[in-house]
């Protein structure tokens, strides 16, 4: 006998008619579901806003909405990698502000943009790569690790200066001022900067072996060695493409704000996990989506938005993102509880 | 049927040596895996099995000995390199990642790739295309997660496949399926020993091992003990190479507890009521002196529930608990230790041994316990103590000093008991003290229940393995759905008849 007798049906999605369909879907996609709850909430503030204000779904106040949150979405994509593989960074925000800093402070001595501009993103990615050799060789827990990464960052900020520096450099300017208009729509470079990471940084998840392996090692770090993954070799990597979008939103904000200050970025990294996770990716690692955090990234941003036309304390978008993500964790634990069911 | 040696084998191990510390967990072993053929790896648990699994696939590294393939001699510093070698390994706990594709793990690292990255039609057609091989229609692109683990088994085995693997490792692939699907991946095991893959397989069940063995090579302690073909070697001599002696011992243990209890006195314990919303219903049970009580029922019945309850592990809702006669509050584990009670939980790794620490501090921590943080334990008296139980249950290997989690289960388990033992205590509850370790120690903890109970102590035991329970206890409570349903004496029910009663009963449960 063969085995091909043994086996008739054994997917779960064979089943025919609409439950079939249902149950194809449930197996294919259920980590997607997280995300559209995201894109779902997005359309309800969206909505309820404008139905609220009445002049809230705007070209102006969209395209504010991208450019005022540019660097939060850059760091998104670099932490998304990073939590994928159920690790953490806490340094980004301090890792920002360095670069920012220091970048500033070389176009004020006068460094042109060519050298500065790898630089900031290099000095990202040797702390990215720091804080992913001692998570992966000293095997410290990524939160130390990246602790550790956060005061680095931080004191390193301070050393190159307690003030702003404003930056003068003409291609930072442009970075920072050029808008690219279409009807009451614009985007400023640092739009399309990203924007740009969030696809580079979907196409490398979704069609890199690299990409894979993260989720690979966030599904199970030990099935993927043992399925002869290079594992180490990936969460060295994720630090420093977080370290890497670090350096990025450095440039960005510098660009955004015209000038480099060693306190920016206080508490950014707290915003960065929430609207990852808001975007749909598990702390627990393997599931979630770049894209998924490009949606968490407006959901933050709208609330913000929000907040500002009703013209309330700003301490209130932190309390709602506090009880949205409060929302999205349970919600997400009762996914993965489902799915663990179904088996 | 495989002639002994004239295909050339395309595994050949020659005097693997591998010393963890304190414990020499091969010892010169010689191995070989031919193709076309299925070669068992016996033995109990602690003779070597996974270590020489390990060994070959890159796992561990080897102090001494050598591994060729298709010989040509090979060093395996980690599992890609096992692999590249042509030999892949399907782990009892599916090694796979649940938040993929099937496909995607069938594929993992070997994707088919365009010019813009991981072409994902190809990718997946490819993995539909092995897993067809195999007899399974699955969707490629549904989430791993979302089948059986029969069917997780089988797509591993695909994956192997892909890498073309000449070496199939099977380690206790049959563990948590039903017959049906065991078939079912016997089938496929055949087809692919027949297209001359190798194919080494690890089960304890006997009976599977010669259904589709060729080949068998028995280990005991680190040790080669024999290579037969598997058609020249009967069951018991393979019984016997595996174990040695302790077949007799188990006739031996239930005539020891072949014996009456008296129960005209006070019960040492008895709890009245002891039930907790959502866990477990009001449930009696009472354990007279020297006494062994069997809890039998399913897992779930709530049978380790009643002990937690009774232990003060989870804190009962309703019922009584009387210690000698005398009405007793139990509500944490700390009550229940200075009543006399001991509690082996059946989480050995989570509950009992601290991993880190060596045998003989595991061994003392009960005693500590008991005798509250303060008070310090002597160096003598914990000598004494670690040395007399070391002998006592015949704990391998015999330093005291080595780290817990380097033992075997068994003698971790051996380590378990002599804590709760050292503390001298009235009630023994032992659940599950026996899962998931060898015949030779499940013999020997056995024993020592038996004979410590018949000096006096009082014991709870749990056991899946109901022979077990019936050779120790000589009364048995049943549970069944969160619930105690009966009671019955061991002496006047059978194997058949338990199992029977944990299935069927309807007396005993008043509120049907």
């Amino acid at each position: 006998m063969s085995a091909t007798d043994a086996t008739t049906t054994t997917s779960s999605a064979s089943g025919a008619g609409a439950k079939g369909m249902i149950g194809t879907f449930t197996s294919r996609y259920a980590s997607v579901l997280p995300t559209f709850a995201a894109i779902t909430i997005l359309i309800a503030l969206l909505a309820g806003a404008e139905i609220y204000f009445g002049n809230f779904l705007t070209g102006r106040n969209m395209s504010a909405l991208l450019l005022d949150n540019a660097y939060l979405m850059v760091l998104a994509v670099g932490m998304t990698f990073v939590i994928v593989t159920a690790g953490i960074d806490l340094s980004v925000g301090s890792v920002m502000a360095f670069t920012g800093i220091f970048g500033a402070s070389l176009f004020a001595s006068g460094v042109p943009f060519v050298i500065v501009i790898p630089v900031m993103l290099l000095s990202g990615v040797a702390i990215g790569l720091l804080i992913g050799v001692l998570v992966q060789y000293f095997n410290v827990q990524p939160f130390i690790a990246s602790l550790a990464g956060l005061f680095l960052g931080r004191g390193l900020a301070y050393v190159v200066s307690l003030q702003s520096i404003r930056v003068e450099d003409p291609v930072l300017l442009w970075l920072g001022s050029t808008r690219f208009t279409l009807g009451d729509f614009y985007i400023a470079p640092t739009g399309v900067i990203a924007l740009l990471t969030v696809i580079v940084g979907a196409l490398v998840m979704h069609f890199t072996r690299f990409g894979r392996t993260v989720y690979a090692v966030g599904g199970s770090e030990q099935s993927a060695r043992l399925m002869g993954l290079n594992v180490a070799r990936t969460k060295v990597m994720v630090y420093v493409i977080s370290g890497l979008c670090g350096g990025l939103a450095g440039l960005v904000l510098t660009a955004y704000t015209g000038s480099g200050y060693p306190r920016n970025g206080i508490g950014t990294e707290l915003d960065v996990i929430a609207v990852v996770v808001i975007g749909g990716t598990l702390l627990s690692g393997g599931r979630g989506y770049v894209l998924g955090s490009m949606i968490g990234v407006f959901v933050f941003g709208t609330i913000n938005t929000i907040i500002n036309f009703m013209g309330a304390e700003q301490s209130w978008t932190h309390i709602i993102v506090g009880a949205l993500l409060l929302l999205f964790i349970v919600v997400q634990r009762a996914i993965v509880a489902r799915s663990d069911r179904s088996r | 049927m495989p002639a002994d040696t004239e295909v050339q084998p395309i595994v050949e191990m020659r005097g693997i040596t591998i010393a963890f510390p304190g414990v020499l967990a091969l010892d010169g072993v010689d191995f070989r895996l031919i193709p076309g053929e299925i070669h068992s790896l016996m033995g109990e648990n602690g003779a070597g099995k996974s270590t020489l699994i390990k060994a070959l696939t890159g796992v561990y590294a080897i102090d001494s000995g050598t591994i060729a393939v298709s010989g040509s001699e090979r060093r395996f510093e980690a599992t890609a390199d096992a692999q590249a070698a042509g030999i892949s390994t399907v782990y009892q706990e599916v090694n796979l990642c649940a938040n993929l594709s099937v496909g995607e793990n069938v594929m993992l690292g070997h994707e088919k790739r365009g010019r813009a990255g991981i072409d994902w039609r190809a990718t997946h057609s490819e993995a539909e295309r092995h897993l067809a091989g195999l007899g399974l229609r699955l969707d490629s692109r549904s989430e791993l997660g979302s089948h059986s683990i029969a069917i997780q088994q089988l797509i591993a085995i695909a994956r192997a496949m892909v890498l073309d693997a000449k070496v199939l490792i099977l380690d206790e692939p049959t563990s948590s399926l039903d017959r049906g699907e065991v078939e079912q991946l016997f089938a496929v095991i055949r087809d692919l020993r027949d297209s001359g893959v190798a194919i080494l397989f690890v089960s304890h069940f006997l009976d599977q091992v010669y259904e589709i063995s060729d080949r068998i090579t028995v280990l005991r302690n680190g040790q080669l003990v024999g290579e037969h073909l598997a058609a020249d070697l009967p069951k018991d001599a393979l019984v016997a190479e595996m174990i040695g002696r302790e077949l007799e011992d188990l006739a031996a243990i239930s005539d020891r507890a072949d014996r009456e209890i008296d129960r005209t006195g006070t019960p040492i314990v008895k709890a009245t009521g002891l039930g907790k919303r959502g866990m477990l219903e009001p449930a009696d049970l009472e354990v007279y002196d020297g006494e062994v009580v069997g809890l039998a029922g399913l897992l779930g019945s709530g049978r380790t529930e009643l002990v937690r309850l009774l232990y003060g592990a989870d804190r009962a809702e309703t019922g009584e608990v009387a210690v000698d006669g005398t009405s007793v509050r139990i509500h944490s584990p700390r009550h229940a230790i200075d009543h006399g009670i001991a509690f082996s939980s059946e989480d050995r790794r989570g509950e009992g041994v601290v991993a880190d620490l060596t045998v003989a501090e595991n061994m003392i921590l009960g005693i500590q316990a008991r005798r509250g943080w303060l008070r310090r334990v002597s160096k003598a008296e914990q000598d004494a103590v670690v040395a007399e139980y070391m002998e006592a249950l015949g704990v391998r290997p015999a330093d005291p000093h080595v780290p817990i989690g380097n033992l075997s289960g068994g003698n971790q388990q051996k380590v378990l008991l002599a804590r709760w033992l050292a503390t001298a205590p009235e009630l023994l509850i032992l659940d599950e003290p026996t899962r998931g370790i060898d015949v030779g120690a499940k013999a020997d903890i056995q024993r020592k229940v038996a004979e410590l109970s018949e000096k006096g102590l009082s014991v709870i035991f749990i056991s899946s393995e109901l022979e077990e329970v019936l050779r120790l206890a000589q009364r048995v409570i049943v549970l069944r759905d969160r619930k105690a349903v009966g009671e019955l004496d061991a002496h006047e029910v059978d194997l058949d008849g338990l199992v029977d009663y944990i299935a069927h009963s309807e007396e005993g449960s008043v509120s049907r």
